[in-house]
């Protein structure tokens, strides 16, 4: 019997100490939204916060937790550097099918947590352990520097560029 | 939003055709044809059974009493932004707001939901909006003059004089407003009209508008409702083991060290896999690796990648070769002749959410709960496995965690019926990342020879290309083969290269996997290896005749405005005629017309003496027709590059032994966030009808990069993944990385390399 | 991952043995047995005695001393039946292969009398007068106490007799002469019982048994000559055997293990990892999981201590582990020091398919075994493990859990691997690395 501290909620599980947290979370406490991607640390979509470090809790054996907070994508956005990503991801439109964004987003936000105004080579540092398939990688930059400052270097969308061709709309 | 699913339960109706209108209307841009489809007749009775809605004209659209308008998605959302331009389609027409609406997955029924042009409720082949372009709007078009009518006979006055603005009826002469609420029930009363007048493009408000997609916020906090995320009071957990050789069998299991795993349910044997089931995942994982499995390998146990490619070779110098398209004669004319073998392998999908179903199947009906692309062919195989009409499968549909065609198949499905069958509860099987990718439907591997012969201008006046491949469209929908047998998605890019080539001549040759060997449909399709060699060789023909890549592919392109326009595009954000110098630096174009639209991507790179490739700056112009949502083309054009890149570079799956030899992204790897560069992708102004976007990025992506290493590195790529053991500059270590490679690769780099010295080489033909 | 009859032992008590008292610890058993979860572990299900439950205390005896002397290790083939062979070692001069030592009366050893067992373990002279050749490590099982060998026979006869011929070994002339094994070993074995030490304690003397007769460590620790025989002059000074590098283990302080605490070398030894060392992986991992686990703490002690009196051996300078690389101490656990390149493209990889576990400042996180911090391995400038683990990844089932690192081998290039492993040395190592794409290709066909 395992007793986790889950975004902020206690919970007692009974499961094998080599359980990994990705499983508990999921089979367990019932939070799905925390995802299950490769099963070996590759991909991040596993990723939660432990005491604010970004772990992949894939092959984070829960009897490895001790009692160290877990949060998830499900509250993350109560935190501030969850809430300025979440919003910046909107904004810049990154996600597609989605499905790694829940480990982009908490790998995200633990960056933004150690450094509030990170390099090109912070993010790529912090960021190059989460997959996208979909490719989003060029908006998950962006949205980072959106949450980070305020500002983008390069907001990708323009709405139709050039006049070129026939029939131009208004 | 997570869209209500377990809604009704319709009657099915298989309609006959499929794919073939896909691959053979819209290849080649004709996209109007699609656009001729008329709307769906609707099913009001069946609508109303789905949470009564007041008001359901047909089978997209419902409006209750109070709360949002209610639009069900007749195509699945798996990143590509459907469900967002789909609404806006509807939206646009009904004249309300994108904030006012609710989407719904549609469930199998293919009477209501098969896309006019593929005749199949299938989302694929870059058919959605161009599919659904006048249908939605008709739609949404014949809701809005039933809701108006009803209000105009409410207040006796002309439904001419009436306007609409986010849902609310204005009459402004009486000065009197009703919501699409408040009409809801009247509206049901009216007439359907026969006939509807569509908006002018000059008066859309949404369309053409980089609207919020609909389906982010949830996906951004964890509350979207993926298949994996399905669950049902009493479910477990299964995991499946198959049998590592396609076709192979069970011999003997020892399940004994299986069963006793704490949380262990049951073990289901099957014929060729065995499965787990447990409380929990990881009681069914830990089952599952305990099973001590004796496999027989069956009549595959010896297939492997080089002997694939032999046969391909073979094939392709011996097969009977079927003539896709011929134009003057190839035979005429003499010149500088150039020859090439373009080669690329099988593939894996690997979508971020591995496979999985939930099912539970009693004795009187089987519920099923899962993201796919082909929802009735999963109720068919549910029927078939389980013996119940097709009209006891329940089948609920969620957002797929990426589809890239592999959600394009039923067989996940099949399985987890077999699982679930004998077990009563409900079962949600989870296939391992290591199962997902070795028992993949894999993308075929093609061969293809193609020549050209240049005349005194250095332009050809011959261009012959024969492709030898393995067909999917046989066995996933062999209507859609022409008479004599031609697999027209083999040839797509290929059989009309966009340039004015006097004479030409592409054939194809079929080459049969091992019996039962299934192939399927990969992000790209057809134009993903044709135009990787189409792209690729034109750059080898420019060198050859020692022009510019650019001012070569102008001249070929002066009786085709639009692909010359996003050619000009491209080069002018580039600015291609300003390279950049020094080192190992270099730019490659590529540009076609995949899937209706027109496209052209520039990237420029630098390989490092070691030979590895970085990605410094991309730039795509893109001419689709009329844009729904021009950010959710930037977004396809951005994700298709990495997902191509991410094939060029580092893709393959290889049998050895009849097994595949790749099982996660540690062997099947992945671009990553530092490899990824700047993508500026441009958007061309048109009118013309839309064409389709989810796979152009990933159908050009190749043959720039290809075209770039060699501006870089004099290194010809005619051989995918790209060999970065070849691009080394010091031979020495190059030889010592060569030694390295397995057989296969060793084979296939030394058919670049003897293709290389042929086209070097050249002939007077 | 081999099979390995890893569950009955938790069947058994407290066992009392010759040299020393055994009391197995329960606590420690229950951890090893494979499917288990700390708690009550299922019974076992796999291959084990006919009658575990009522196993003498001979054979129990015998199985702890089979697990010491990791029998297993070399006699089960990856996949295959326990005790029925085949694995393959591939030598300079050939391929050889274990054989079957089953009670199977036609493959296996199963006619084989006491005095044919013991000679074979002792001698290398199997039943018939054919001479073993030295793979088989008798020159430190000669060593071996009567009692315990024949406890180990009674052991393997108690198990179910797998009928598997033995396979052919593969040699070159003149190594394919088995009769020349004669002046090998009339040069070489020193047909010797272990006699204590009377300048070492009984628990020194514990450990060096364990060491030498039984774990034969230095089969692989200590450096060979010409001859592949061990180098009694450089005992336990480390050697590269089958494209892996085996550390130097004698108490010297810059190069062997004299830094170590007690605890952090016990540790090692019962649970593959050690905090501020690193992590075992590769054979020493095998030995861990097969072997060294389930050692009592008393004998895991006496290891210990045996090891503290060898005598230290000098190793080569520039591969003295440092504790504290600036690198590392500019990092914090997420991100690496500013300025922090270390080879552009060997970083580059790593914080894609590496930082995840192992962090930038080496602690590892997800689990104590990713530290890099500390470890042997990735202070050795020519990254021979390093190289090893990232071509075939690492698998150790130890204490309840299954320890992994993916194989990175397929999916990178020769290049590629170069560059992580530089970058890995320089970075948790202190030091250039001086790994080329030349040594890893080589290393894909090494091991």
């Amino acid at each position: 019997m395992f007793t986790l501290n889950v975004n902020g909620q206690s919970h007692d599980v009974d499961v094998p100490p080599d359980m990994p947290l990705l499983w508990v979370l999921r089979d367990v406490v019932g939070l799905t939204g925390t995802k299950f991607g490769c099963g070996v640390a590759q991909c991040g979509a596993c990723t939660v916060h432990v005491a604010g470090q970004a772990m992949r809790s894939c092959v984070l054996p829960v009897s490895a937790l001790g009692s160290r907070p877990v949060t998830t994508v499900e509250a993350v956005g109560q935190t501030p550097a969850g809430q300025k990503v979440q919003q910046a991801w909107l904004e810049i439109e990154v996600v597609q099918c989605g499905y790694c964004q829940s480990g982009q987003v908490m790998s995200a936000a633990a960056l933004l947590t150690h450094t509030p105004d990170p390099t090109d080579a912070d993010i790529d540092a912090a960021m190059s352990g989460n997959i996208c398939r979909c490719g989003t990688y060029a908006r998950i930059r962006e949205a980072i520097k959106l949450a980070a400052t305020g500002r983008t270097t390069a907001m990708p969308t323009v709405p139709i560029a050039a006049p070129a061709g026939p029939g131009a709309q208004s | 939003m997570n869209a209500p699913l377990a809604l009704n339960r319709r009657d099915l109706m298989l309609a006959g055709g499929g794919f073939t209108l896909a691959f053979t209307i819209l290849r080649g841009g004709r996209a109007q044809a699609m656009a001729d489809a008329r709307p769906q007749a609707g099913d009001p009775a069946a609508a109303a059974a789905d949470g009564a809605p007041a008001f359901a004209p047909n089978a997209f659209i419902r409006i209750d009493r109070a709360g949002p308008v209610r639009l069900v998605m007749p195509n699945v959302e798996m990143g590509q932004g459907v469900y967002t331009g789909e609404a806006t389609l509807m939206a646009e027409e009904l004249d309300i707001g994108l904030d006012q609406v609710v989407l719904e997955h549609a469930p199998p029924n293919e009477a209501l939901y098969a896309m006019p042009a593929l005749k199949m409720q299938a989302t694929g082949g870059s058919t959605s909006t161009r599919a659904a372009w006048q249908v939605l709007r008709e739609a949404g078009a014949v809701a809005r003059v039933m809701l108006v009518g009803a209000a105009a006979k409410n207040w006796s006055v002309d439904p001419a004089a009436c306007t609409v603005e986010r849902g609310v009826v204005h009459h402004a002469a009486s000065g009197r407003t009703a919501t699409y609420g408040e009409l809801a029930e009247a509206a049901a009363r009216q007439p359907v009209p026969p006939k509807v007048t569509l908006k002018d493009p000059k008066d859309f408000a949404l369309i053409g508008k980089s609207f919020r997609r609909l389906d982010t916020a949830a996906k951004v906090d964890g509350s979207a409702i993926y298949g994996m995320d399905a669950s049902t009071p009493g479910m477990k957990i299964a995991v499946v083991v198959q049998c590592p050789i396609y076709g192979g069998r069970v011999k003997s299991v020892d399940d004994s060290a299986a069963r006793a795993v704490p949380g262990v349910r049951d073990v289901i044997h099957l014929d060729d896999a065995v499965a787990v089931s447990g409380d929990h995942f990881w009681a069914a994982k830990t089952g599952a690796d305990a099973l001590k499995i004796e496999w027989d390998g069956g009549e595959h146990a010896d297939f492997s990648t080089a002997a694939l490619f032999k046969g391909l070779d073979d094939s392709s110098l011996n097969g009977k070769a079927l003539v896709a398209r011929e134009v003057g004669d190839v035979g005429r004319g003499g010149g500088h002749r150039l020859d090439a073998v373009y080669q690329v392998p099988m593939l894996a999908h690997a979508p971020m959410e591995p496979l999985n179903a939930l099912v539970h199947v009693r004795p009187d009906a089987c519920e099923i709960w899962v993201g796919t692309q082909v929802p009735v062919r999963c109720v068919d195989a549910a029927a078939a496995v389980t013996g119940l009409p097709a009209d006891k499968i329940i089948l609920h549909n969620h957002y797929l965690g990426g589809g890239f065609g592999r959600r394009l198949e039923e067989d996940s499905v099949r399985l987890a019926v077999r699982i679930a069958k004998p077990l009563g509860y409900p079962v949600k099987v989870i296939w391992t990342r290591e199962q997902d990718i070795q028992h993949d439907v894999p993308r075929p591997a093609y061969h293809d020879r193609i020549g050209a012969v240049l005349g005194g201008d250095g332009l050809p006046v011959a261009w012959t290309d024969r492709v030898t491949s393995e067909s999917v469209m046989r066995r996933w929908v062999p209507a859609g083969l022409r008479k004599d047998g031609l697999d027209s998605d083999t040839v797509e890019g290929s059989a009309e290269p966009p340039y004015d080539f006097p004479n030409l001549r592409v054939e194809w040759v079929r080459h049969d996997m091992p019996n039962g060997m299934a192939v399927g449909w990969w992000r790209g399709v057809g134009p993903t290896h044709n135009l990787f060699k189409v792209e690729s060789f034109i750059d080898e023909c420019a060198h050859a005749a020692g022009k510019d890549p650019v001012a070569y592919r102008r001249a070929l392109l002066q009786k085709n405005p639009r692909v010359l326009g996003v050619l000009n595009l491209a080069a002018e954000k580039m600015g291609w005629d300003s390279p950049r110098s020094g080192g190992r630096i270099g730019r490659g174009v590529a540009v076609a017309s995949p899937f209706g639209s027109h496209v052209c991507t520039m990237v420029e790179i630098e390989v490092s003496a070691q030979g590895e490739i970085r990605l410094l700056r991309s730039v795509s112009a893109v001419d689709c027709g009329m844009v729904v949502n021009p950010n959710t083309v930037e977004a396809q054009i951005q994700g298709g590059l990495v997902f191509g890149w991410t094939g060029a570079l580092y893709s393959q799956i290889t049998y050895e032994g009849g097994a595949v030899q790749q099982s996660n992204f540690n062997d099947y790897r992945m671009m990553r966030m530092n490899e990824t560069p700047p993508l500026e992708v441009h958007i061309v102004h048109s009118s013309e009808a839309p064409g389709g976007i989810g796979e152009v990025g990933t159908a050009i992506a190749a043959p720039a990069l290809g075209n770039a290493i060699f501006a870089a590195t004099g290194m010809r790529i005619r051989t995918l993944p790209i060999d970065r053991g070849l691009l080394v500059q010091d031979k020495g270590a190059q030889k010592a990385v060569l030694t390295a490679l397995p057989l296969g690769a060793l084979v296939l780099a030394g058919a670049a390399v003897a293709g290389s010295g042929r086209s070097d080489a050249g002939e007077e033909a | 991952m081999k099979t390995r009859p890893t569950l009955r032992i938790a069947l058994l008590g407290a066992v009392t043995l010759g040299v020393s008292t055994l009391a197995l610890h329960e606590t420690s058993i229950l951890r090893a047995s494979a499917h288990a979860q700390d708690a009550a572990p299922a019974p076992s299900q796999s291959v084990q005695p006919a009658s575990a439950a009522q196993a003498s205390p001979l054979v129990q005896r015998g199985e702890y001393l089979a697990r010491a002397a990791d029998c297993v290790a070399c006699h089960t083939a990856p996949g295959g039946k326990a005790y029925a062979g085949g694995l393959p070692f591939k030598l300079p001069f050939g391929t050889m292969y274990a054989t079957n030592i089953t009670a199977d009366r036609e493959t296996g050893i199963g006619s084989w009398s006491d005095d044919d067992f013991v000679n074979a373990v002792r001698k290398g002279v199997g039943k018939g007068g054919k001479h073993l050749y030295p793979s088989m490590p008798y020159t430190s099982y000669t060593a071996m106490s009567r009692d315990d060998a024949l406890a180990i026979k009674a052991y393997l006869f108690s198990l179910p007799a797998v009928r598997q011929p033995n396979r052919a070994n593969h040699l070159a002339f003149p190594f394919n002469q088995r009769w020349s094994m004669w002046f090998w070993n009339l040069v070489f074995l020193k047909d010797r019982r272990f006699q204590p030490d009377p300048a070492l304690s009984a628990e020194e003397n514990r450990g060096a048994y364990l060491a030498t007769a039984l774990g034969h460590c230095g089969e692989c620790h200590t450096p060979r000559n010409l001859a592949f025989a061990m180098k009694a002059n450089r005992q336990f000074a480390g050697a590269e055997l089958q494209g892996w590098r085996a550390w130097n283990i004698t108490p010297d302080k810059r190069f062997g293990v004299g830094g170590w605490s007690d605890a952090q070398l016990a540790d090692y030894l019962a649970a593959g990892h050690a905090n501020g060392r690193g992590s075992a992986a590769g054979p020493m991992g095998e030995a861990v999981e097969n072997s060294l686990q389930y050692l009592t703490p008393q004998d895991t002690a006496a290891l210990v201590a045996y090891l503290r009196k060898i005598p230290a051996q000098p190793g080569e300078a520039g591969t003295e582990v440092d504790l504290q690389p600036a690198p590392v101490l500019a990092s914090s656990a997420w991100a690496p020091g500013a300025g922090d390149t270390g080879g552009a493209l060997g970083k580059h990889i790593f914080e894609g398919a590496c930082a995840s576990c192992h962090q930038w400042n080496g602690q590892g996180q997800q689990t104590p075994y990713a530290a890099l911090l500390g470890s042997q391995a990735v202070n050795d400038p020519t990254g021979l493990n390093v190289v090893q683990v990232m071509l075939h990844g690492a698998h150790m089932r130890v204490r309840g859990q299954t320890v992994f690192m993916p194989v990175f081998g397929r999916g990178y290039s020769d290049g590629e691997l170069a560059a992580v492993a530089n970058y890995v040395v320089s970075h948790f190592g202190g030091k250039p690395g001086r790994v080329t794409p030349e040594a890893v290709a080589k290393a894909r066909t090494a091991g």
